[in-house]
Formats: structure tokens, C-alpha cells, sequence
């Protein structure tokens, strides 16, 4: 058996004492860093980088993914307590995570993410051993034209099955596109949407945006509501982990958002964002539960959350045996991986076994170490829910503004988290959700990129999108998940009209 | 003629104004053709389609079976502490330096509340100084200057 040599190779790299420490020491850094407030992956990685300049390129690359994980399950961590996305991966967990969290279920809440995460962890990483070369041969038959199809289905997914109606939260999308817009054009060099301001330049700051439409927006709202009804916004903790219902009821969950992470994560562009979307909305269609979706129903947390820690295994597939990397947080693995001169790419698993090997076993072991590390922990997390409000909240801007400044030393950004807590605000007035335009601002400049690839390649001719297959079935799924969004509206309609005539 | 969900109006509206004013802006940027597009050309159709919506919930505000809905009223006095009190941190930050950025940000941000004391914020400001500098500036390395610029 090849794998399994490949497997020995690979734990028994590592396994050695040091990778276990760096392992460790990654796992315990990136959850510490990532709970604060503002804090996502991706700073979190950006910051401990240098940490890893002098260690050997298996050991470097160990600790980084280890702080990956750490910062992932960190993140979140914070959206379920204090309903702050660190990235946007964890933007739908928040839904139901929070909801649990405010009615003292923040223990269960936070323990279904942390076994979600491990079990779909897990199935990921054996994927990725198994089917690394031959999933990666599947990732070349997707051109320009599937990616865009496939963000299309991702975007409209994501708010099709929604309560909220569609025509407002596409529109939320449109804005959060145009958002990811701004700044200077990689194309042409034109500076766009940017109203001449010099910060603008490179565009906004994922963290801004997330900052100041939850962090900011949701804290007015809770002080609002705090004055009108005087109680806090937390119900006292129940207890600290899930019930054996609990448990019958997130497995279904678990199984399909690692399904669907495991599958969607192999994609470069915002596989980990969208799976976890899709699981949402998938869980949401199939789960007997949905009802109680977004009102605390522990299957909104089991399934985003597998579904965005297979998504993250997964993820290392493209970035491994192509050399191109599926998001930020590979961007910037790529970027450590070629300071260690390793040209990553299908050379790697057969130039450098031991670190190709002893990467994917290091992975299997971070999330076990992840699991060790922060089941004991929720306890802890969960009573900075019993500091009174009126100490937290300041704490949490303090977190978020000094994270957001040190991301790239500008106090523009700073001002930016001001700007979008009041549109933010203004969002909650009018009970539009901000989730979907966080997904558009993710997805919209990689969206413009391969429309603008596809069309180059066909010369102009749009029917492309309509006769290379894969994309033509990815666009019929999207109009079929427009046309059962609408539906129930239309039964409504007629249900009121036929009530109107009775009357 | 009045609207039976004030919010769907505003929401409409503000989709409207925002989408005409962005294909305004971005049509002014190079169409480009379509092998070829300019930078105008995502911008311009997105915001064409964002106003489109906005009309389609506009109209849809009047519509017999739009839940009725009034407008919330804002709570303006804890939202101008908070968004107050990041500005001024970051216009704070370089001239004065970290220490005093946060306790600013820290005691203003408090008064949002309606629980705030004077106490109760120094002190949660003392704790946030020693903690952020702890964590950020001797932990992590990151280059802030804690003290106002005139004093080094």
C-alpha cells in the first residue's frame, strides 16, 4: 500500500518531538490570537510568520498550519460568544452559534465547533492523502467560466433559502461586490470607487468591513436593547457540553457539511467561505429542524463549522499539487513555503516526501491537539460572558481597533471601522442582514477576474458560460435555487389574496 | 401616497441611490469591449442592477401584502459615543501614542451605556492599557509608540 508508506512517512515526521512542539505551540498561539475580536487567520498567520523564518522549512510549515487551525477554531470561537466574524468563513456560524450563546448555551455551542471541526478535520485529511493527485487532475478541468458560475451558485445559495427576501439580499451582495471593487483595478491600473482618497488605493480591508458592520453596529444595538429592556443581552450558562440529544441531533450535520466541505475546498477561490455558506443553506433545505434555524439551532453550528475545517484541509490540495493558492491564508503558506525555497507545485510530493507527508499527518495531529487544547478551554471562554457588559464592550472595540490599525498601520482603516458601524447600523434598522454583502465583498473581485478571463479566452462570446457543461449545470442549479426562492412567495400571494377576497 | 412597510421604501431607496450613483461613477472608467473589459464595465452593470432592485422593493413597499412596518427610531446618542470614540483613536493614535489612545477610546466608548460610571471605566481603561500593551507591543512586537510624540 503506497498511502500507508506515505502515512508512516509522514507521522513518523511528524511525530518527532519538535514538529509535535511546534504543533503545539502553533495550535495554542493561533487560538489565542485568534479569539481576540478583530482577529482572523489571516493576521493572525501574517503576524507569527517571521516567528517561523528560522526554523526548518517541515517544522515552519507545521507551525503555520498549526496556527491556521488554532486561529480558525479561535474565530470561531468569538463569533459564537461575542458575534464577531474573524473571517468570513465563520460569518454564518454566528447565526445560530450566537443565537445558542444568548440563550446560555455558549458551552454546547462552542463544543459542537470544536467536534465538528475535528471529525470533518479528520475525513479531510485523509482525503487530501488519498486523493491529492488524482482530485488535483479534476481542478484543471475548471476553467475561468466554472469559477464564475460556481461564485454565481455560491452567492445566490447563500440567501436563496433565506427568510429574508431576495431581491434585498442580492442586493446586499451587489453592494458588498461593488465594496470589494473599490481601489485600483489589477487589470488596468484605474483606480475605482475610491473618491480620491489616497487609503483607498488598495482597496478595503476585510477586516474593517467585518469590524464595523458587526462589531460596532451590533454593540449599539445591544446597548439599545439593553436600555429599553435593562437585562443583558446573555442568558446564564445551562452547562457546558452537549446533551446526548444534542449530540443525535448535530451528527446528520456534521456528516453532510463535511461532505460538502470536502468537495467544495478542492476549489481554489473561496472554497472555505463557500462551503461553509452552502452547508448552512443545505442544512437549512434538509435538516428536520429548520424551523428553529437562526434561533439557536445546534445544527447551524455543526455544519458551517464542518464544513469550513474540511474546506481548510481540502483547501491545501490546490496549493499543493498545483502551486496555486485557494485563499489568503494559502497566499500566504505559499509565500513561507518559497522563503524555504520550496517551489511548491506537483514537485512537492515527490521532491520533499517527508514534508509533503509529514505536512498532511502534522495536520491530522493539530486538529487532535486542537480538540486537547480547547475542550478544557470553553469553560474559560464562556465566563467572558459573565464580565458585565458595560466592562466588555469597550474591551471588544479596544481589541477590534488596535487588531484592525496593526493589520497595515493605517488609521484610515480606523476610521473606515467608524464608517461602516453606522452603515452597519443603518442595516440592522431596516432588518437586512449583512452577511450576504460580507460574501459578496469576498467573492466579487474574484468573480470580475475570471468573467473578464472567460470572456478573453472566448473573444467576447458570452455564450460560453452557457456551453462548456460544467458551467452550464452550475448556472441551471443557480436558476433553480432562484425559482424555489420565489415560489413560496408566490403561494403566499395567492394565500392572501384568496383571504383578502374571503373577507 | 404612503407606504405599507416604511422599511422596504428606505431599503428600496437607498439600493436606488446607491446603484445609480456607482454605474454614475464607474461610466466614467473605460468601457472596454466585451474580449476586452475596462474597468467600468463589472461596476457600471452591478450598480445598473443594484438600482433595478432597489426600484423592484421601492415599488414593492406599497404592495398589499408587504408587512406593515414603521421606520425604527435611532438611538443617536449611543451610536455617536461609539463610532465617537473609535475616530478619535485613530486621529489620537499617532500624535499621542497608544497609551492614551486606548483609555480614550475606552472611557468615551463607556458612555454609551447607560450603566457608565467613572470608576467603572478608568478602571476597565487602566486594565485594557496594561493588557494591550502587554499582549501587542511586548508580546507580539508590533511597532506602536505609546507615548505622545512631543514627550520622546
Amino acid at each position: 500500500m503506497e498511502l500507508l508508506d506515505h502515512l508512516a512517512l509522514g507521522f513518523a515526521t511528524a511525530l518527532s518531538w519538535q514538529n509535535l512542539a511546534y504543533a503545539f505551540t502553533g495550535c495554542l498561539l493561533g487560538t489565542l490570537i485568534g479569539v481576540l475580536p478583530g482577529l482572523g487567520p489571516v493576521p493572525t498567520i501574517a503576524m507569527l510568520l517571521p516567528i517561523t523564518y528560522a526554523l526548518p522549512p517541515t517544522s515552519a510549515l507545521i507551525m503555520l498550519a498549526s496556527i491556521y487551525y488554532g486561529a480558525q477554531y479561535g474565530g470561531s470561537t468569538t463569533a459564537i460568544l461575542v458575534k464577531l466574524p474573524g473571517e468570513s468563513s465563520s460569518a454564518v456560524t454566528l447565526i445560530d452559534g450566537h443565537a445558542m450563546a444568548t440563550q446560555g448555551r455558549a458551552g454546547p455551542a462552542l463544543a459542537t465547533a470544536a467536534i465538528a471541526s475535528f471529525f470533518a478535520g479528520c475525513v479531510g485529511v485523509l482525503l487530501l492523502a488519498a486523493f491529492a493527485a488524482p482530485l488535483a487532475e479534476m481542478a484543471f478541468k475548471f476553467g475561468p467560466a466554472e469559477y464564475f458560475s460556481l461564485m454565481l451558485l455560491g452567492l445566490v445559495g447563500a440567501v436563496a433559502l433565506s427568510s429574508e427576501s431576495l431581491d434585498v439580499s442580492l442586493g446586499m451582495i451587489a453592494i458588498g461586490i461593488l465594496l470589494g471593487l473599490v481601489g485600483t483595478d489589477v487589470n488596468s491600473g484605474t483606480v475605482r470607487l475610491a473618491f480620491e482618497i489616497p487609503q483607498l488605493m488598495e482597496g478595503i480591508e476585510f477586516t474593517c468591513l467585518a469590524m464595523g458592520l458587526f462589531g460596532v453596529a451590533e454593540i449599539v444595538a445591544n446597548l439599545e436593547m439593553q436600555k429599553t429592556t435593562g437585562t443583558t443581552a446573555v442568558a446564564p450558562i445551562a452547562s457546558l457540553m452537549p446533551t446526548r440529544e444534542d449530540v443525535r441531533r448535530m451528527t446528520p450535520s456534521i456528516l453532510r457539511g463535511t461532505a460538502l466541505g470536502s468537495a467544495l475546498g478542492i476549489l481554489p477561490g473561496a472554497g472555505v467561505t463557500i462551503s461553509a455558506f452552502s452547508a448552512y443553506t443545505l442544512e437549512k433545505k434538509l435538516s428536520s429542524r429548520s424551523a428553529e434555524m437562526g434561533h439557536g439551532a445546534i445544527e447551524g453550528v455543526a455544519a458551517p463549522e464542518a464544513a469550513n475545517n474540511a474546506a481548510a484541509q481540502t483547501n491545501f490540495i490546490p496549493l499543493l499539487t498545483l502551486g496555486v493558492p485557494g485563499s489568503a491564508v494559502m497566499a500566504l503558506m505559499l509565500g513561507a513555503m518559497t522563503i524555504h525555497n520550496i517551489q511548491p507545485g506537483p514537485q512537492v510530493m515527490t521532491s520533499h516526501p517527508a514534508l509533503f507527508w509529514g505536512l498532511i499527518a502534522s495536520m491530522w495531529i493539530g486538529n487532535l491537539i486542537l480538540v486537547v487544547l480547547n475542550l478544557p478551554l470553553i469553560g474559560l471562554w464562556v465566563r467572558l460572558l459573565k464580565v458585565p457588559y458595560r466592562l466588555l464592550y469597550p474591551a471588544i472595540l479596544v481589541f477590534c481597533c488596535v487588531g484592525v490599525y496593526s493589520i497595515q498601520n493605517s488609521v484610515a482603516d480606523v476610521f473606515l471601522v467608524a464608517g461602516f458601524g453606522v452603515a452597519g447600523y443603518l442595516f440592522g434598522k431596516l432588518s437586512i442582514s449583512p452577511v450576504p454583502l460580507l460574501l459578496g465583498f469576498v467573492l466579487g473581485p474574484m468573480m470580475e477576474t475570471s468573467f473578464r478571463r472567460t470572456l478573453m479566452v472566448a473573444r467576447g462570446d458570452f455564450s460560453v458560460f452557457v456551453t462548456r457543461p460544467i458551467s452550464l449545470g452550475l448556472l441551471i442549479a443557480t436558476a433553480l435555487l432562484i425559482v424555489l426562492a420565489l415560489a413560496p412567495a408566490i403561494r403566499r400571494k395567492r394565500a392572501v389574496v384568496l383571504a383578502e377576497a374571503q373577507a | 401616497m404612503y407606504p405599507r412597510s416604511e422599511k422596504r421604501l428606505a431599503t428600496g431607496l437607498l439600493y436606488l441611490l446607491l446603484g445609480a450613483g456607482t454605474s454614475l461613477l464607474a461610466s466614467g472608467y473605460p468601457m472596454g469591449t466585451p474580449a476586452r473589459i475596462g474597468p467600468g464595465y463589472f461596476p457600471f452593470w452591478l450598480g445598473l442592477l443594484l438600482a433595478a432592485l432597489g426600484l423592484s422593493i421601492t415599488v414593492r413597499a406599497y404592495a398589499a401584502r408587504a408587512p406593515r412596518e414603521k421606520l425604527e427610531r435611532w438611538d443617536f446618542k449611543s451610536l455617536s459615543w461609539m463610532t465617537g470614540s473609535v475616530v478619535l483613536f485613530g486621529v489620537m493614535l499617532k500624535p499621542l501614542g497608544l497609551v492614551l489612545a486606548i483609555a480614550t477610546l475606552v472611557v468615551v466608548a463607556s458612555r454609551a451605556s447607560h450603566e457608565f460610571t467613572w470608576r467603572g471605566a478608568l478602571a476597565n481603561a487602566a486594565v485594557m492599557v496594561v493588557l494591550i500593551v502587554g499582549a501587542f507591543v511586548y508580546g507580539l512586537g508590533l511597532p506602536f509608540s505609546l507615548w505622545p510624540a512631543f514627550l520622546d
